[in-house]
């Protein structure tokens, strides 16, 4: 490396601990095991907690398929199908909440026959967890869809030779093969639903216990008790660097 | 071509540098102002500014609770106007001088024109058959809001509870929700919502104070701005907004 570049990334560095430190000095150690354990945070970090899980099952139970589907698909079509797919990836949130409310909302695409059905999805829980999902999604599938895509397709043939059906091959060639991505997508996905913020205040709305998030709490608190949004967001910080720290690890380990 | 790329990069230059310059030959002013407030604001900002051509006043709307941690943290505002009292307490460090109160609203339930739910009163919001959303008891549209459930006796059961009255006008305005609770002055603004009357509302007032912040540049300016709003054409422009004399 050029000796030019280092304080460029020390700059770099800087700009991303500084504030995550200066949140750590912000925090009221004292008062933190009070704060952390009011109603209204344990509340909060349950109904984080349950709907990041049920979102994260969601996204394997459904982005396995589609990364497998988008990696084998050869269609002039998939370059633009698979950037619709990724688009929550880079989109604002608020954008996906809009986007959500215009399809599932009350006066939505499905919402009108959703609700003759007597199924609301908006303000409740199940919002919460489409919201996630929507955002966590293309983790998912981009991990799939790379990982397949390396795969070289000798030990699938293989495997099909010997008689093996196609679910077969799935279950002992392929998962096996695809561990390591499956892993780091699960973690990745899990993180982003549980942070996801925009989609959930503009599809979901915020009531605690039912759509009130942790980082929807941390934004209502900041406003009346600045100490318990600073103590919720530390226990987020902390969560977000050991996800990371554990979801790219093996990639870490395979750089030279 | 690249005689033409160099007459747009002088160009470019030369537009950056008169707008540098016009910049600092007019007195700018920034004024925070509680999202409730959009409406009377935007036309008090087209006012004062007819009144002094050489200052550019721009008006930033949020929930109060929200404008008035943003000071306390030297957002770069020269004038603060709280939809509530507590607020402007909330920022009183970083205020200079006696607040004053220059407006007062009340409140009322919005319902989506047509009144689809059929909403009669307050009472329709507590017992959970609608779906309705209100201000969290952290922002003052909420404290309000829930001062008047209690002294009407009923705990409302809201499908959420918004960070300002605004997300609360915007939920009812696009029928996502059959009802809400905002100040009497949102629904005159609003023409996708009408007003369904909160009897006793006249119980709970919103008092509106309005002050100049200690970092203003210019502290004559940003007073001159406060006297406006205070003064008569201030309050004519508030009452025609629906806004009550303080």
């Amino acid at each position: 490396m050029p000796r030019w570049m280092l304080p460029l990334a020390l700059v770099g560095a800087a700009l991303i601990a500084v504030p995550l430190l200066a949140t750590l000095l912000r925090l009221d150690w004292s008062r933190a095991p009070q704060l952390l354990s009011s109603p209204a945070a344990l509340d909060a970090l349950s109904l984080s907690l349950r709907t990041a899980a049920a979102a994260t099952i969601l996204c394997v139970l459904l982005g396995v398929p589609l990364g497998y589907a988008l990696a084998q698909w050869r269609s002039r079509l998939q370059p633009t199908v698979r950037a619709l797919i990724l688009a929550p990836l880079v989109l604002p949130p608020v954008v996906g909440g809009l986007a959500l409310l215009y399809a599932f909302g009350r006066r939505g695409l499905l919402g009108e026959s959703l609700h003759a059905l007597g199924i609301e999805i908006a303000f409740s829980t199940a919002a919460v967890v489409v919201a996630q999902t929507f955002v966590a999604l293309p983790f998912m599938v981009l991990a799939v869809e790379s990982s397949v895509g390396a795969l070289t397709g000798h030990h699938e043939s293989l495997s099909a030779t010997l008689g093996a059906s196609r679910t077969t091959t799935l279950r002992h060639v392929t998962l096996p093969a695809l561990r390591p991505a499956l892993i780091t997508g699960t973690v990745l996905v899990f993180a982003r639903a549980l942070g996801e913020f925009g989609a959930t205040l503009t599809f979901a709305g915020s009531l605690p216990g039912v759509t009130r998030t942790l980082p929807l709490e941390i934004y209502l608190q900041r406003e009346s008790d600045a100490d318990a949004a600073v103590a919720l967001a530390v226990m987020l910080v902390a969560l977000a660097v050991t996800v990371v720290a554990l979801a790219y690890r093996p990639l870490a380990r395979r750089a030279p | 071509m690249s005689r033409a790329a160099a007459a747009v990069a002088a160009a470019a230059v030369a537009v950056g540098l008169t707008g540098c310059a016009s910049a600092d030959a007019r007195h700018e002013l920034t004024v925070y102002a509680a999202a409730s407030l959009t409406e009377p604001f935007g036309e008090l900002e087209a006012g004062f500014e007819a009144a002094h051509p050489d200052v550019e006043v721009t008006v930033v709307h949020g929930g109060s609770s929200s404008l008035a941690a943003q000071i306390l943290e030297g957002a770069p505002a020269d004038v603060f106007a709280s939809a509530d009292e507590a607020q402007m307490r909330v920022a009183a460090p970083e205020i200079s001088g006696e607040p004053v109160v220059f407006a007062t609203n009340t409140l009322t339930i919005a319902v989506p024109r047509g009144n689809p739910a059929g909403i009669a009163g307050l009472d329709d919001l507590a017992d959970g058959s609608v779906v309705s959303v209100i201000c969290a008891p952290q922002v003052p549209c909420g404290a309000a809001t829930l001062t008047l459930a209690q002294s009407a006796g009923l705990t409302l059961r809201p499908a959420s509870q918004e960070g300002s009255v605004t997300d609360v006008l915007g939920k009812v305005a696009t029928g996502q929700a059959d009802a809400g609770v905002v100040y009497a002055t949102d629904v005159l603004r609003e023409p996708a919502v009408a007003a369904v009357d909160i009897d006793g509302a006249h119980a709970v007032i919103s008092r509106y104070p309005i002050a100049t912040t200690a970092r203003a540049e210019d502290s004559a300016l940003a007073g001159a701005f406060v006297d406006y709003v205070t003064g008569p054409h201030g309050r004519a422009l508030l009452a025609d907004a629906g806004f009550g004399a303080p």
